[in-house]
């Protein structure tokens, strides 16, 4: 079995994350040219939310740093692309994106080293205060950062070539929301190729070793306070990114975007998905963005009115997020993990090195 | 060491302790309860200032010492209740520990260079030996809280050993033991000799007479006594130490 896996994705890591990834593409521009525009921008939106996602769940999962307010990045990352997209020469797509992770990771850095400093609760207490101030100051400056209302976000023009290339391939013509689709996912498969990267490296390793002995792992030579602040502004500029794409898709950043509900979306994602696991958060992305819908069509077709069957979303998403507690601890992709274990003790195959935490 | 005092508050943890150990040495730290062993360990890796005194390693003053700094300095430390990462395999716990021999950073690690996965190897390498070395090699793969306890000591031993120590601090390495198992400790501690110096704070006095060439005792806080095992074995102070008899 792990014999197999490794002729077919290859023996080191970073190849086998980038034939990973190449799969993903193919998979990504299959999905996204074979459907419309309505799922186009659901796509979008699970890019954005999977790459936040991510981020967070290296976060809570390997490090075992909690974080309520992610969103607050995410907001920050929105407002930045936003203000670069202003302009009568808005600047280019990759640069606004670029910036707002950047400006995200500037800010992470700051929270990160008072984090570092705070443990479980008071950690959990302390970014949630972030998750609540941080939609207030678009407030606060309404001059410049548009008040409650937002700020519109204009699409930048799809570049000819990338246009050209994807009808090249495809032979149909690129619609905005299936650029943005293009974009976010195409952010989502690199940014998981560097988390996945970073979570098999010394570096995971070392937030591996941080979340579960800490006194052993600076006796190991660890510098704690770095591992923890390293491995909140990696977390960070993932959101931020997410931002920016999230600005991009829904075509606006304003503070209602960004509740605490946003935040705590991103955690329930992950807790269901499976904490730690790159998989497991891209899961969590897919039932954060397609279960309303999808329960919500449920409702309709068993006869229920177009409100009632829009309120039975929350709570289906609620009794899943119980049953996943429940019965597979893990979350989903841990879960899928131990029962594929069990089966192969259950085999007698030989007990391949569990080295799935944590890839795409 | 040299002349070390720790207070808390107006508690004396040690006062004016003076203790060396030389290379090839194994050193035994004895004393009864409370007599200040932890206190000293503590000291010696930087979890705790000392009030007065200093600290010097190969004849330099270690000032403002932190514990993530010890690996750095060639000095490893065992805990009493081992530290194991639980939620890792058995080689990644002592890749952990190998930490000193890294030779690249975060942008190799995060691009997954060539580079990265070479000084992996290596490591993995170096760590595979060490397992070997102690007969836990099968147990690589395994995530380390699902060994039995004996094992588990193996564990943190070879990610105490990976780093390649000058100095090896261990606290209570036979705790928990049965008596053969405490044979098997007594036998590989000896071993050691050959590649580091071994510090060592124990209550079983059977292994600490077998394997240590230097024995301290401490009681409230002060050096009592120190010699080789015979010396400190029939030393009064020491037997009213432990007997509470007064001397006379």
């Amino acid at each position: 079995m792990a014999t197999l896996a490794d002729r077919v994705l290859g023996r080191t890591p970073l190849r086998r994350h980038l034939t990973l990834a190449l799969l993903g593409l193919v998979v990504v521009v299959v999905v996204l040219e074979s459907t419309g525009q309505f799922r186009n921008a659901q796509f979008a939106a699970m890019a954005y939310y999977g790459i936040a996602a991510g981020g967070l769940t290296i976060l809570i999962g390997l490090n075992g740093q909690i974080s309520l307010g992610h969103g607050a990045f995410m907001a920050i990352g929105a407002y930045t692309a936003a203000l670069l997209l202003r302009g009568d020469e808005p600047f280019a797509l990759p640069l606004v994106l670029l910036a707002a992770a950047g400006v995200a990771l500037a800010a992470g850095a700051l929270v990160g080293v008072a984090a570092a400093r705070l443990h479980g609760p008071y950690l959990a207490g302390a970014t949630l205060a972030l998750a609540v101030a941080v939609p207030g100051i678009p407030v606060y400056f309404g001059e410049a950062l548009g008040g409650e209302q937002g700020l519109t976000v204009r699409v930048p023009r799809i570049p000819d070539w990338f246009a050209d290339a994807v009808f090249f391939v495809t032979g149909q013509d690129m619609s905005s929301s299936r650029y943005l689709a293009y974009v976010g996912w195409l952010c989502l498969i690199v940014t998981f190729v560097l988390l996945a990267n970073l979570a098999r490296s010394r570096v995971g390793r070392t937030w591996r070793a941080v979340r579960d002995h800490e006194v052993a792992a600076e006796l190991a030579g660890i510098d704690l306070g770095r591992a923890r602040v390293l491995a909140f502004v990696v977390s960070a500029t993932c959101a931020g990114l997410a931002g920016g794409l999230l600005a991009l898709s829904a075509r606006i950043a304003a503070p209602s975007g960004f509740t605490l509900t946003l935040s705590l979306l991103l955690l329930s994602a992950i807790v269901l998905g499976g904490l730690g696991s790159l998989t497991g958060a891209l899961i969590g992305a897919a039932l954060l963005t397609f279960l309303p819908q999808l329960v919500t069509g449920w409702g309709q077709d068993l006869g229920l009115s177009d409100v009632r069957a829009a309120e039975l979303a929350p709570l289906i998403y609620g009794l899943v997020t119980v049953l996943v507690v429940l019965f597979a601890p893990a979350g989903i992709a841990g879960g899928v993990l131990a029962a594929r274990r069990r089966r192969a003790a259950h085999h007698g195959s030989p007990s391949a090195r569990t080295d799935s935490e944590a890839r795409p | 060491m040299s002349g070390v005092t720790v207070t808390f508050g107006g508690l004396v943890a040690l006062s004016d302790v003076s203790l060396s150990v030389a290379p090839h040495q194994v050193l035994g730290v004895i004393g009864p309860n409370g007599a200040g062993k932890t206190t000293l360990f503590n000291v010696a890796c930087g979890f705790v200032a000392p009030d007065a005194g200093e600290l010097r390693w190969r004849g330099e003053v270690l000032a403002d010492l932190r514990p993530h700094r010890l690996a750095g300095l060639g000095i490893a430390r065992s805990l009493q209740d081992l530290g194991l990462f639980d939620r890792m395999t058995v080689l990644d716990n002592v890749l952990v520990g190998a930490g000193r021999h890294v030779r690249t950073g975060f942008w190799p690690a995060l691009l997954a260079l060539p580079r990265h996965h070479r000084d992996e190897r290596a490591l993995t390498d170096r760590a595979l030996a060490v397992l070997d070395e102690l007969h836990i090699a099968d147990v690589a793969g395994r995530y380390a809280a699902s060994l039995p306890y004996p094992v588990r000591k193996r564990v943190a031993l070879a990610r105490a050993l990976v780093g390649e120590p000058d100095l090896l601090l261990l606290d209570e390495p036979a705790g928990g033991l049965a008596d053969d198992e405490m044979a098997e400790i007594g036998e590989l501690i000896r071993g050691l000799t050959a590649r580091t110096s071994v510090m060592l704070v124990e209550h079983h006095m059977d292994l600490v007479m077998s394997v240590c060439d230097d024995i301290v005792v401490l009681d409230f806080g002060r050096v009592i006594a120190r010699g080789g095992p015979d010396h400190v074995r029939e030393h009064p102070a020491v037997l009213a130490a432990y007997l509470g008899e007064d001397v006379a």
